[in-house]
């Protein structure tokens, strides 16, 4: 049992955030997720080719530094410190542990090509009835000569008027809400059939509700077996999970630093607000959700390993436990901030706001408690 | 970073393991099932196996007596003890002077105490509190007048857990009330049997008497019993705190704990399902155990941090503040969960009537228990105490 970071997971945190520092500040940031393409591009560039910092995860023999899930929560905690919108959770942590998982012919193809910056992959599984459960699903793929036919609308792709490709859950098989019968596809995401209408999110990230519209695809866009991906599906979520609590982590820690620096500056009644007793101890409050979400994220992230139900407890306490933690620390900093924490002129708001989605994002903390105790307290 | 257990420790787990199944006291498992109240004898029991074994203070530098486990072997034991439901050490010796001696301890002082507390032979309580400082410690009176040699010793202490058995006590006394509060403090160590110390009985909720009001009038102590410098009590004070403080999280306890209360709601029938079907209950008992988690894992990083050559910081007040809670949401549930048979009290009325007993054995120290349990948001430097700690230490506020 050890409880400490490598040198080289030191070093890829230092060289991220030194980086995220330089290129990244709140400033430039609005500038650049107000512009028509809603993201800067080179960083992500940059990310892959100058830092290296998309192949953290991956392992050498695809020409990645030989990591994992704990470099996978570094990089997403250094992100979430700076609200940073790359795509790398869908990109890297989800389609990446697709991949990763799968191995074979299509790693070798894709795996390289995510490390080099030259694909960017979005996550097209939620759906408009099915809440959090991955396995409702309306989308169909129909077999047709040696591919399939995708047919099917999916809802709040996160990165996808970015993204070069698409991983896509379907039916191939099943009712509506059967274990079997689900698939997953990575497809090219500009094949024929294929109608995207973009928006902005209130978290300052760009989504799109993807419409399938008899779209073509090949055999060999399969990852895992046919109508038997449900599993796989639930892996790469928990480990997506995970992940965004790491980045909640980042989150939190920023809103309680930007809390206490600003208790410190601000004066009522001729003292900094920070001498209140009742405002130190709401931020020792936040401060002790902020290290419990840092302990869930390990927590969790270490146990991805375990065997599924296992996996699923672990994952649910995690995220059950930070999406109650993001909800305090969100909106505690902007009681504690007062008037100015409701508008968009400070970064803390903008940090409040992905906090909350971070909540309900892979299910919420109901959802996640109902989760843990059909596990832990099954009967 | 791993959870993996290496085969060293796996054998460390199992040793253990076979130790306790072998060597636990007998009677004193019996009691506990009874729920019945322990004595001292009960508590020396288990103490006197530890002691023989090598075991009794895992903490403890290799030096003076401790087993030089490492974090992961001291992390197997504490869950090991739990899952076995042995009852906790007292924690006065060995976990609260004991390392104030051998921290800031004479030679004299360190050859005389330490195997003393290590064999049991000596019963330890602390002499801190007093009726006017509770939260605002270091404004006591109790004070130590030099006399040749020696102190005489004046005042009053108060919830003075265990001093009805104690053969020392560890006491902060002022030493000079010129100097600024904490500056006038000093740490004696006080012979209980000296003339001039009252103990009287403090009843608390659950009928139990655990703590005491301790008079000290006109007590001879030698200088040699002083720790440390005079004046300098404060810096034995808050060393002692932050150790009590890691101890108190009590994790391994409290997954015990949550065990329990589930096997009291999976017989408690509510309709025709148990308890523990119940939507609302369970709900409560999963967000307890996702909350244990949290607690348990911030833990095992800071025994990292520890490990690092940190030492028990300040973020111990995190520690104390959500293993309180818990330990309290613990009897809160256990409570809720016995129904119409929190209510029956069985002290005072000799033993039950075995052939119609009233209510379930698990029922019996339920309300007790959870009465009891309110102290430990107080003790220890009460919970809003330590909120003031963070902020000042870890917050810089």
């Amino acid at each position: 049992m050890d409880f400490t970071y490598t040198e080289t997971q030191d070093m890829i945190r230092d060289t991220l955030s030194r980086f995220l520092a330089d290129t990244y500040d709140f400033d430039t940031r609005q500038k650049f997720i107000n512009s028509d393409a809603g993201r800067d591009p080179a960083i992500w560039t940059a990310l892959a080719q100058e830092l290296g910092m998309l192949g953290a995860a991956f392992a050498e023999e695809h020409g990645g530094l030989g990591g994992g899930a704990l470099e996978n929560a570094i990089v997403m905690e250094e992100l979430g410190k700076v609200l940073g919108i790359e795509p790398y959770l869908p990109t890297v942590v989800i389609a990446g542990g697709a991949l990763k998982a799968v191995g074979g012919a299509q790693a070798e193809k894709f795996i390289p090509e995510i490390i080099a910056g030259n694909v960017i992959v979005a996550f097209a599984y939620a759906e408009p009835q099915g809440r959090y459960d991955l396995a409702n699903l309306r989308t169909t793929a129909k077999k047709d000569g040696a591919g399939y036919v995708l047919n099917g609308h999916k809802g709040v792709v996160y990165a996808a008027p970015w993204a070069t490709h698409l991983l896509v859950t379907a039916r191939t098989g099943g009712g509506q809400r059967d274990a079997d019968g689900v698939s997953l596809f990575l497809i090219d995401a500009n094949l024929p059939g294929i109608v995207r209408r973009d928006y902005p999110t209130v978290d300052g990230s760009r989504a799109s509700e993807i419409y399938f519209e008899n779209v073509t695809i090949p055999a060999d866009a399969l990852l895992g077996g046919e109508g038997a991906a449900l599993p796989l599906i639930e892996q790469i979520v928990d480990e997506a999970t995970v992940a965004v609590c790491a980045e909640a982590t980042g989150v939190m820690q920023k809103l309680h630093d930007g809390t206490l620096e600003y208790t410190q500056q601000r004066k009522q009644f001729g003292v900094p607000i920070a001498k209140f007793q009742v405002l130190q101890h709401r931020m020792v409050d936040m401060f002790m959700e902020v290290e419990q979400a840092r302990s869930m994220t390990i927590m969790g992230t270490l146990k991805l390993g375990l065997p599924a139900n296992e996996r699923k407890a672990a994952v649910s306490a995690a995220k059950n436990k930070v999406a109650r933690g993001a909800k305090f620390v969100g909106q505690n900093a902007i009681q504690t901030h007062g008037g100015i924490g409701i508008t968009q002129e400070l970064a803390i708001g903008h940090y409040f706001k992905r906090a909350t989605m971070i909540e309900s994002q892979f299910g919420n903390a109901d959802y996640h408690l109902d989760r843990f105790e059909q596990i832990t307290l099954a009967e | 970073m791993d959870m993996e257990f290496s085969p060293e420790d796996i054998a460390f787990q199992t040793e253990v393991r076979e130790f306790i199944a072998e060597n636990y006291p007998a009677e004193l498992r019996g009691k506990q099932d009874e729920g019945e109240e322990l004595s001292k004898e009960d508590f020396l029991a288990w103490h006197k196996v530890l002691y023989k074994k090598g075991w009794v203070a895992p903490a403890w530098p290799v030096e003076y007596g401790g087993t030089g486990w490492t974090p992961t072997q001291r992390f197997i034991w504490s869950e090991e003890t739990a899952r076995a439901d042995c009852i906790r050490l007292m924690p006065f010796g060995l976990a609260m002077v004991g390392p104030v001696i051998y921290t800031f301890g004479t030679p004299e002082q360190k050859a005389y105490f330490l195997p003393r507390i290590l064999s049991g032979e000596d019963w330890w309580c602390q002499g801190y509190s007093e009726p006017g400082s509770g939260s605002d410690l270091a404004s006591l009176r109790t004070t130590a007048v030099p006399d040749g040699d020696d102190y005489i010793v004046n005042g009053q202490k108060t919830w003075t857990t265990m001093a009805q058995y104690a053969d020392w006590g560890f006491f902060l006394v002022r030493t000079d009330k010129e100097a600024k509060q904490q500056e006038g403090i000093s740490f004696l160590l006080i012979d209980m049997k000296s003339p001039g110390i009252t103990v009287r009985p403090i009843i608390t909720l659950g009928g139990e008497h655990e703590v005491n009001e301790v008079w000290l009038e006109d007590v001879r102590v030698p200088q040699s019993q002083r720790v440390y410098e005079e004046n300098k009590g404060w810096t034995c004070a808050k060393f002692l705190l932050a150790h009590e403080r890691t101890g108190i999280a009590g994790v391994a306890a409290s997954k015990r704990g949550v065990e329990k209360v589930k096997s009291i709601a999976r017989t408690e029938l509510d309709g025709d399902k148990p308890l523990l079907q119940n939507p609302f209950f369970k709900r409560k008992i999963a967000e307890l155990e996702v909350d244990l988690t949290a607690l348990e894992f911030t833990e095992l990083r800071s025994l990292a941090g520890a490990n690092a050559g940190k030492g028990p910081g300040p973020e111990s007040s995190l520690l104390k503040i959500k293993g309180s809670e818990i330990q309290q949401r613990l009897t809160e549930l256990t409570l809720e969960a016995v129904g119409h048979y929190g209510a029956p009290y069985f002290r005072g009325f000799g033993e039950g009537d075995n052939e119609h007993p009233i209510g379930p054995d698990y029922a019996h120290r339920a309300a007790p228990t959870y009465f009891n349990m309110r102290k430990t948001t107080i003790y220890g430097g009460s919970n809003e105490i330590q909120r003031n700690i963070i902020a000042k230490m870890v917050l810089g506020l």
